[in-house]
């Protein structure tokens, strides 16, 4: 079984293009040069340097004991909590705006939910001092307000998104929509492994340095290269793609996917797409998506604004499908339980969305043998507010 | 023979209008349609509301989302157009994204289609090499025309593919941008329109995207054969309902 994308732009079922013919040069031009821009040794290796020296990699692998002990495995966290702006997120930021420059691009747009990839994309740009504009839903503007204002002091212009339900799906469309405004000079950064084809197969590439380091690391640590599990929280799957990457087609890895559940799976308030979604297609690509019968895109929720996207990235829909990945659901309570947990045993606070990958113990038992590697995929300062009023602090 | 294709042949620049399906009442669908044919629009595109349509500006996007909360569904749009053919005898065509036709089932919406009596369908976000893999003998095998768009950007080489692939007319889209958009034509508009002039196509162009006006009509039309409203029509539907769809038309060809 392959699990990276093929030629035409698929994981299995999964994938493709399904853009209007406005978007299609600028997609087309994308999907012929970026692997050929990415293998280029001059881009290799200012990315590698930037990812070096700008962004803090490699990213620790720390062996967290006091969590271990309490749920008796072995359990590693990938510290992408501790890049630069406090994120994954990075990662591709970075690779994506050399990618722009190098297509000659002079404008940048980019959407956001949580404002952690307008962030990084903002920083990004102001790094390569390039104009950024970026799409956010007018009711996550509210309540993301420390995220706006760091975009604006990075230079970056926020524009509300004021169609549709006014969150992330509708903040993508209006991307979108800038895009074919912008045909010639602009490059959108998408921040997931979501999008048309290219998109998830080189915003995978650009993560991907998680599990190449996760390799090396371990070696390391444990003298193997494979841990017995890989997990994640995934909302379209940008930290679970680079987790899993390099682990995809080696068996003996277990691959877990944590997906958030709200209020729970079935209350009507979950995004917890694997169990809810159907195959269909949203933002350019055929996936798992929820959505009514009649194939309206429904609102998805979640305590964690970085999850609360309505379908998952196609490469994800596929190890579902393909049952290569075990998916779980956390609902809020259990994240922020989980979260709670980890700043109390090992002294680190998590962004809420890895907090969901963090909540997996509540569903799975490992081996005292086991070694578990868990993408800590961002920091909590962003969520402070959150946690303050859900532990009333 | 088609309706679409016995259409072009007229002697003619053909008026296309567009409206969105359960805009402004869920039941305005058929006396909206009906109203167009009697004032001598040549066809009509029946949009399928959708929720997230990324190729619309806000006017046809605020259209979709009020007919949504209408309650417009596939099921109530084919119900509505049931018996459409006792009354209507111009082209009709369905233009919706994909999503909502791949939950009906492709196979079962052009039937549907086919039954209803629908003559083509313009679905945007379907490419071309998808549409001929897997749906092409589908839409064949109904009767129905697929409509391609193309673009100022559409490189030569697609466009002769494009072309290639249609059995009906292109879709012209004036300029870059979603629907709405446009201001107005300019030098860019008339160096891309005899462009596609001196391509020489096969099929004939419909002009669509920023037209709005006679003004605007006249000028897409000059080398092309026709033009589509929507975003005008559905501004007009906003602020005047059903009523006066004659007085639209006039404004456009007088």
């Amino acid at each position: 079984m392959n699990y990276n994308v093929d030629e035409r732009g698929y994981y299995g079922d999964f994938g493709g293009a399904f853009i209007p013919e406005m978007l299609y040069p600028n997609v087309e031009n994308l999907r012929q040069n970026y692997l050929k821009i990415m293998a280029e040794p001059s881009f290799k290796e200012e990315f590698d340097q930037l990812l070096k020296d700008y962004v803090g990699r490699p990213s620790p692998l720390y062996l967290a004991k006091r969590l271990s002990k309490k749920y008796n495995t072995k359990v590693y966290l990938k510290r992408e909590d501790l890049n630069h702006t406090g994120a994954h997120k990075v990662n591709n930021t970075i690779g994506q705006i050399l990618m722009a420059k190098r297509l000659g691009k002079k404008r940048i747009i980019a959407e956001t939910g949580a404002g952690q990839h307008g962030v990084a994309t903002a920083t990004v740009c102001a790094l390569m001092g390039i104009e950024c504009i970026v799409y956010m839903g007018e009711i996550d503007i509210a309540r993301q307000a420390p995220n706006v204002a760091r975009m604006k002091m990075l230079g970056a212009e926020v524009r509300p998104a004021l169609s549709g339900s006014r969150t992330l799906k509708d903040a993508t469309n209006e991307a979108i929509r800038d895009w074919i405004n912008n045909p010639v000079d602009t490059h959108y950064i998408i921040g997931s492994a979501i999008g048309p084809h290219p998109y998830p197969d080189m915003v995978t590439r650009f993560q991907s340095v998680i599990s190449e380091e996760i390799k090396w690391q371990l070696k390391e640590k444990e003298g193997k290269e494979n841990p017995d599990y890989v997990i994640a929280c995934i909302g379209g799957g940008s930290n679970a793609a680079g987790t899993y990457y390099h682990f995809l087609h080696e068996e003996e890895v277990g691959i877990i996917a944590v997906e958030a559940a709200g209020k729970g799976v079935h209350s009507g308030e979950s995004a917890a797409t694997s169990a809810l979604g159907k195959e269909g297609v949203i933002h350019g690509c055929k996936t798992l998506l929820m959505q009514t019968k009649d194939g309206q895109i429904t609102e998805p929720y979640s305590i964690s604004a970085g999850l609360d996207y309505p379908g998952v990235g196609p490469m994800h829909s596929h190890l579902y499908k393909t049952k290569r990945a075990e998916f779980y659901s956390a609902t809020d309570d259990e994240a922020m339980q989980a979260g709670l947990e980890l700043t109390k045993l090992e002294g680190i606070i998590p962004a809420i969305e890895s907090s969901h990958a963090l909540a997996i113990f509540k569903h799975k038992a490992f081996k005292p043998e086991d070694v578990v590697v868990i993408c800590l995929s961002g920091r909590g300062d962003k969520d402070l507010d959150n946690y303050i009023k859900y532990f009333n602090l | 023979m088609n309706r679409i294709k016995q259409k072009l042949q007229e002697d003619k620049k053909l008026l296309s209008i567009y409206f969105s399906a359960g805009f402004p009442s869920l039941n305005d669908t058929v006396t909206i349609i009906q109203d167009l044919e009697k004032n001598d629009v040549d066809f009509i595109e029946i949009g399928l509301p959708f929720s997230d349509p990324l190729a619309d500006g806000p006017t046809i996007q605020e259209s979709s989302t009020i007919a949504l909360k209408n309650g417009m569904t596939t099921e109530i749009l084919f119900d509505q157009l049931k018996d459409i053919r006792k009354t209507v005898t111009i082209p009709l065509i369905i233009m919706g994204y994909f999503n909502p036709m791949l939950q009906y089932g492709v196979e079962d919406f052009c039937a549907k289609c086919a039954e209803i009596g629908i003559d083509g369908l313009i679905i945007p976000d379907l490419p071309l090499d998808v549409y001929e893999r897997d749906y092409k003998a589908i839409f064949e095998k109904h009767g129905l025309v697929n409509i391609f768009l193309i673009t100022p950007q559409t490189g030569d080489a697609r466009i002769q593919q494009i072309d290639a692939a249609s059995d009906g007319f292109i879709y012209m889209v004036s300029s870059a941008g979603v629907t709405g958009s446009q201001s107005g034509f300019g030098n860019t508009q008339e160096d891309y329109f005899s462009r596609i002039e001196n391509m020489k196509l096969k099929n004939p162009q419909i002009v669509g995207f920023g037209i709005k006006d006679a003004e605007t009509f006249t000028q897409a039309t000059k080398s092309t054969k026709g033009a589509i409203i929507g975003s005008a029509f559905i501004k007009h539907l906003h602020k005047e309902g059903v009523n006066g769809i004659a007085n639209f038309v006039k404004t456009i060809r007088y």
